[in-house]
């Protein structure tokens, strides 16, 4: 019964917070940009969540005659499914987490992450549009290329903490986050990660202005709307594990173990909306090159070095 | 590299920056008096319309968004029946007032003629004709103009010569 409380309670907390996040990047972008954002309906702009929920229910769900009809509905599905999923083995405080899986937790997230991309590849190959397949096309590579180096970054801190699970990983950094002797993962995890969840500036899957909206063109109302909140539930995600297996997860001084875990991620968020308010997209070559010629190397060295200095002693 | 952190932070100190936003239903913004809105049909000092429906302003239209038809009045004037313009299809381009030979026709500083359905926006006559003089106070068309009416014969007119008398010899 407790157990079901906590699915529900998380499943329910993030749902919401993920509609939340439209009206926090907006107000967020807004500040950053010197203006305003939604600020009319409620009180700050708050109600233009309920107002963007009730515009995006009504209106029509329409799946093209041209596409192919399973694929297209079952991609918001996916990455939904697969990014909520991922969330059951994140602890968000030592007692507050749904399944720790056994101390494999991470390879769980990351096979869950690596799901998701189907989603993607699905929603623009069912489309049977060309904005839609290039977008999917290059969701693909990207997200092949950037797999290896999100999970190859998050080596040191494994070697480091002696193992997969999340709470003995954010356990092992009790003395020292791990931001500082695994910077280098650090930096690569966070760029991957970025690229995963395709955030700006990653978004070249969808890309607003070179493919309209790349893999979800064709997709409105609420299929729409999922991908829209899946993205949001991936950005969480990312930012849920930055804050776990870097900076200490729960821990920390005074405050609750709640309250910390929610600040890191709140940062972590609030970084990356800073990120697209800043940075322009890549260039397609540029971003394989970026990731194949920079941060893979980086990640092996990163990985070797923690495994050479952690024989040494 | 350098170049992006830089960014990323001189982004971030826009935090601390004054927003550029005015809020418009509360706040309005300063219109020049030469902005070009809502169109207008003025009168002249008489009180009399500017307008002799000569066509020229709907020729001018690139949008042709002005409908006007001429009438005649006892004695000569010439005055339009209707006069329509289409706001829907205006660009507010100003050519209108840059055609009319008598300064009839103006845009003035508005902009807030929203409707909620397109055929509000199509202003007849009576929408458009003012009582006051527009922005030419003392222009008069037909004071300067060659044209007799009732109680202004030829050569009568500001600036006027009295009217060349073909059979007399002197030059
Ligand atoms: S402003 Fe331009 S578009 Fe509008 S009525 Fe005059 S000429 Fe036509
Ligand atoms: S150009 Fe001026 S005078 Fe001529 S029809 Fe138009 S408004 Fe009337």
């Amino acid at each position: 019964m407790m157990g079901l409380a906590k699915v529900f309670g998380i499943l329910l907390v993030l749902v919401i917070l993920a509609a939340l996040l439209t009206w926090v990047e907006r107000r967020l972008l807004g500040l950053w940009q010197d203006r305003y954002g939604p600020n009319r309906v409620g009180p700050a702009g708050l109600l233009q969540v309920v107002a963007d929920m009730i515009k995006i229910l009504f209106k029509e769900d329409w799946v093209p005659p041209f596409s192919d009809r399973l694929g297209f509905i079952l991609a918001p599905a996916i990455v939904m499914a697969s990014l909520l999923v991922a969330f059951a083995a994140i602890p968000i405080t030592p007692d507050i987490d749904i399944w720790p899986m056994n101390g494999i937790g991470l390879l769980f997230i990351l096979a869950m992450i690596s799901l998701s991309v189907y989603s993607t590849v699905l929603g623009g190959w069912a489309s049977n549009n060309k904005y839609s397949l290039v977008g999917a096309l290059r969701a693909v590579a990207q997200m092949l290329s950037y797999e290896v180096f999100l999970g190859l970054s998050l080596l040191g801190v494994v070697l480091q903490a002696q193992s997969f699970d999340l709470r003995q990983i954010v356990a092992a950094q009790a003395g020292l986050w791990f931001v500082v002797p695994q910077f280098l993962g650090f930096v690569v995890f966070m760029t991957a990660g970025i690229a995963a969840i395709h955030r700006l500036p990653f978004d070249l899957p969808e890309a607003e202005s070179e493919l309209t909206a790349g893999f979800h063109t064709e997709y409105s109302s609420m299929k729409f709307g999922i991908f829209f909140i899946g993205e949001y539930v991936g950005i969480v995600l990312v930012s849920a594990m930055l804050a776990t297996l870097f900076f200490g997860g729960w821990l920390g001084p005074v405050l609750p173990p709640l309250l910390w875990f929610l600040t890191k991620t709140g940062a972590f968020i609030a970084f990356f909306i800073l990120l697209r308010a800043a940075l322009p997209r890549p260039r397609y070559d540029q971003l394989m090159a970026f990731g194949w010629k920079l941060l893979l190397p980086l990640a092996l060295l990163n990985l070797m070095v923690t495994a050479a200095i952690l024989l040494a002693t | 590299m350098y170049s992006l952190l830089r960014t990323i932070w001189l982004i971030f100190l826009h935090l601390f920056h004054r927003r550029v936003t005015v809020e418009y239903p509360e706040r309005k913004a300063y219109l020049a008096p030469r902005w070009r809105g809502r169109i207008i049909l003025s009168r002249d000092p008489d009180g009399e319309e500017r307008c002799v429906a000569c066509y020229l302003c709907a020729v001018a239209c690139p949008v042709d968004c002005i409908f006007l038809q001429k009438g005649e009045l006892v004695g000569g004037r010439w005055y339009p029946q209707q006069f329509r313009i289409n706001f829907s299809r205006c660009i507010f381009c100003g050519y209108c007032e840059e055609a009319c030979p008598t300064y009839a026709i103006q845009l003035t500083p508005d902009f807030e003629m929203s409707e909620y359905d397109r055929h509000n926006l199509v202003y007849e006559k009576e929408d458009l004709l003012i009582s006051g003089v527009g922005k030419y106070p003392g222009y008069s068309f037909y004071r300067v103009a060659g044209l007799a009416i009732p109680g202004k014969d030829k050569g009568q007119a500001e600036n006027e010569e009295p009217p060349f008398d073909p059979k007399r010899l002197l030059p």
